[in-house]
């Protein structure tokens, strides 16, 4: 039954495979367009079965600290919000990121600033991706475009953090998170065991046993050389995550004459002008980031060689854009198409703006 | 008679508990804090659960306590305290969870952590140390500081049209359900300081036994901050905070019981 | 094949029910399906409408702005996707709440007395089934057995006592088509 194929929305397919990877704790707090999360775990009951401790908290500031301190304790914790509710984690973003924690934050993003609106948006994109929080750091950023992505990035996002002692943050919006697909659910695993825990994360706080000196997880350094230090170590594994970790998709891009760029469920609408593009004989094609930090400088630098503009696609006034220019070392035009405000552009209107920059 | 002849083993009548370690303080002259740190090692020492102790420091004076006390510690951010204690302990069950919290990081801004920890009834001891005043940061208002009290965001006195009442913040966790005990404690005397330790004691055992929030209020000096001698600050609290903060259990559903 | 649906009319009225059995019927026809609503914060009385795609090959966009088939509720919904449906394409609707009929020449258009035949299955609670049932019977996008496996799945167990009457609404949708231009 494991690989039954279901169908589900994003969000309820989160909390299933959050229960299937063996997640220790998840912390939240509701919030639209996202609380199926917290109420398909409750639906679950996953601490009758895996032993997963699911809590609502009394904010969203109590359950990201909930999760610094569960994932202080070598326990693969995750919480999950939508925009304001993300901006509020910020502090303990932060905290988890100076610590150096594994854990996996999701923003379902909703249109703002402000309270907003409760349509889907992409306008964190600049909160997740340049930092959020106070402080030098990043965030692993996934970008997920399909409900089966909803599930996937659940155990790629802890295996990543769990790799580089990391915060991945999941960036996903209210379209993936509300919409209904076909999703394959990853096989039961059990959850890590106290003896595997000590074993792979021996700086976790669990008790002190005569064999160790304690373990302390602070993010306080008062002797500036010793701060800058750990801030020179957090910007080592940046650099090695940038070196490893950068994950996209292209579609049709061989003989591209004009490129797309989107990220997640936009890149899905962005891939239906396409069709309708090539269908008029316009050559075009898509680059989707998978990973929004780090992002595929690389590949578009690449990609920008041999075509004439390329087009960003996004539901916010321009953000990713900014990182497709520093990507780019000669000038070709980059132009930026966006709804903003939780309305979702379709197909024809990034077909016309396609057509507007040819 | 030298100093080495008076050092011999058989006169040494109090000895330093074994995890509290040589760093040398950073709190002032009179602090209540180091008396309190000292109990807390008692206590952790005498229960045996230096191996399944995980304290929770706060953001105040108290912060770097993990510097002292030779358990595992997790260093929150300000008033998170309980949030954190709230999942360490749900993730690890069998551990000593515990907050050390000032008032500022407990009844400031950490006031909805502290109070709906306690109201879930989580298996967590809250050490709260409530000196009225703001240690670290330089002097300023605590939500406990005393009407008329002096400091350095209230000149002239705290007012309480201004800056409203000194917040009873024990007297309001017993009203809640997840409490299963709330005292209130000072360290200033032998006596005070041997009813502290009980009052602790009895407060892990609590959270090891599923009783629920235990909350153990210890009402201490700042000397610095209320700019008096360490002896003249136990004199004032004596006379002024006690008035406003009497001493002695304001819940204690455990003992109920076993009367029953 | 592939036939992308817009159901639409108010909160309560079963829209995204309906489009959620749709889809489990798709999947248990091994189709590939999306299931899109249209998400407001009233529950119950506000518009809402859903967009289904049911396809043999993998679906890119799950919005979209124009349409193979519309599944009309009420007026305020006609009013809005009636110029979206793409040219040969079907709008199916129930005359029961609408006051200003479609004008389009270049669709199939189809009424369906859906309130009326949930009043005589005395359960308004039939109503989107008895659409459901119409929708199949003008589009033959997925066999009844399948919706019904669909429903199975979509219904909460307490409430598979429902089934046979759900089954009786679809049948009797299924007679209810007639085609108005």
């Amino acid at each position: 039954m494991e690989d039954e194929v279901r169908l589900m929305k994003g969000n309820e397919a989160i909390a299933h495979a959050a229960v299937r990877y063996g997640v220790d704790g998840y912390f939240g707090y509701p919030i639209t367009p996202q609380s199926e999360i917290l109420e398909t775990l409750e639906e679950l009951m996953p601490w009758q079965t895996t032993g997963m401790v699911v809590l609502q908290a009394e904010s969203e500031v109590a359950a990201i600290n909930m999760v610094y301190g569960g994932a202080a304790t070598g326990k693969a914790c995750m919480t999950s919000s939508s925009s304001p509710g993300v901006s509020l984690k910020q502090e303990g973003i932060s905290y988890i990121a100076a610590g150096e924690l594994p854990a996996l934050i999701i923003n379902c993003m909703r249109g703002g600033p402000g309270l907003g609106t409760i349509q889907p948006s992409q306008a964190d994109y600049f909160q997740a991706t340049k930092g959020g929080g106070h402080g030098d750091y990043h965030l692993i950023v996934l970008a997920p475009s399909s409900v089966q992505e909803m599930a996937d990035f659940v155990g790629l996002g802890f295996d990543l953090a769990f790799k580089y002692r990391n915060p991945v943050m999941m960036l996903a919006d209210g379209i993936v998170g509300q919409m209904m697909e076909k999703v394959v659910l990853p096989p039961q695993r059990p959850r890590r065991t106290d003896e595997e825990i000590a074993l792979q994360c021996p700086w976790a706080v669990t008790g002190r046993p005569d064999s160790r000196k304690p373990n302390v997880m602070t993010t306080l350094e008062l002797d500036p050389v010793a701060m800058e230090r750990n801030n020179i170590r957090l910007q080592e594994t940046y650099s090695l995550i940038a070196a490893n970790e950068v994950r996209f998709e292209e579609h049709e891009t061989d003989d591209c004459e004009y490129l797309i760029m989107a990220f997640g469920s936009v890149a899905r609408i962005c891939q239906k002008a396409m069709e309708e593009a090539r269908a008029q004989g316009i050559k075009v094609g898509i680059l989707r980031p998978i990973t929004l930090w780090p992002f595929p400088s690389d590949e578009v630098n690449r990609l920008s060689k041999k075509v004439k503009a390329i087009l960003v696609v996004e539901l916010n006034a321009g953000q990713m854009i900014e990182d497709v220019r520093l990507s780019l070392d000669q000038r070709i035009p980059v132009h930026h198409f966006g709804r903003m405000g939780g309305i979702v552009m379709d197909p024809d209107e990034v077909l016309e703006a396609l057509k507007k920059i040819m | 008679m030298n100093r080495q002849d008076i050092k011999q083993p058989c006169n040494i009548v109090e000895t330093k508990p074994r995890l509290l370690n040589d760093n040398t303080m950073h709190y002032c002259p009179g602090c209540s804090h180091g008396v309190v740190h000292k109990l807390v090692a008692e206590v952790i020492e005498e229960m045996g659960a230096e191996h399944i102790a995980i304290g929770i420091a706060p953001v105040g004076c108290a912060v770097m306590a993990y510097n002292y006390v030779d358990i595992d510690w997790i260093e929150a951010a300000h008033g998170r305290a309980p949030a954190i204690a709230t999942a360490v302990k749900r993730l690890n069950p069998s551990r000593l969870v515990f907050t050390y919290q000032g008032d500022g990081d407990l009844a400031a801004i950490g006031t909805a952590e502290t109070i709906h920890a306690a109201n879930r009834g989580e298996n967590i001891a809250i050490i709260f140390i409530n000196n009225g005043i703001y240690g670290m940061t330089g002097g300023q208002m605590a939500p406990t500081t005393l009407e008329g009290m002096v400091t350095s965001t209230t000149p002239y006195g705290r007012r309480a049209d201004l800056n409203g009442y000194p917040l009873k913040i024990s007297d309001l966790m017993t009203m809640l359900d997840g409490t299963c005990y709330v005292t209130r404690q000072s360290v200033h005397t032998a006596p005070a300081v041997r009813k502290a330790k009980k009052a602790i004691r009895q407060a892990f055992e609590n959270s090891m036994n599923g009783r629920g929030t235990s909350v153990v209020e210890i009402v201490s000096t700042c000397s610095s901050g209320w700019k008096m001698s360490p002896e003249k600050s136990n004199q004032w609290m004596a006379e002024h905070m006690f008035d406003k903060y009497p001493m002695g259990d304001l819940k204690n559903t455990v003992a109920q019981e076993s009367h029953h | 094949m592939k036939e992308e649906i817009i159901i639409a009319g108010f909160g309560g009225q079963g829209v995204l029910s309906m489009g959620k059995i749709l889809a489990y019927a798709g999947l248990m026809n091994d189709l590939e399906v999306t299931w899109m609503p249209a998400y407001g914060p009233e529950q119950r009385g506000g518009t809402a409408n859903v967009t289904v795609i049911l396809s043999d090959s993998p679906i890119s966009s799950p919005v979209l702005n124009s349409y193979d088939t519309a599944v009309i509720l009420n007026q305020q919904s006609l009013d809005k996707f009636e110029s979206k449906v793409k040219p040969g394409g079907t709008l199916i609707y129930d005359p029961y709440s609408i006051h200003h009929a479609p004008t389009r020449t270049d669709i199939h258009i189809y009424t369906v007395d859906a309130m009326e035949a949930s009043f005589e299955l005395k359960s308004s609670k039939t109503y989107n089934m008895v659409l459901l049932g119409a929708l199949l019977k003008v589009r033959d996008l997925v066999p009844v057995d399948a919706v019904m496996k669909g429903l199975k799945k979509t219904l909460p167990e307490r409430h598979h006592h429902l089934l046979p009457l759900n089954k009786e609404a679809i049948l009797k949708g299924m007679e209810l088509p007639r085609r108005s231009n």
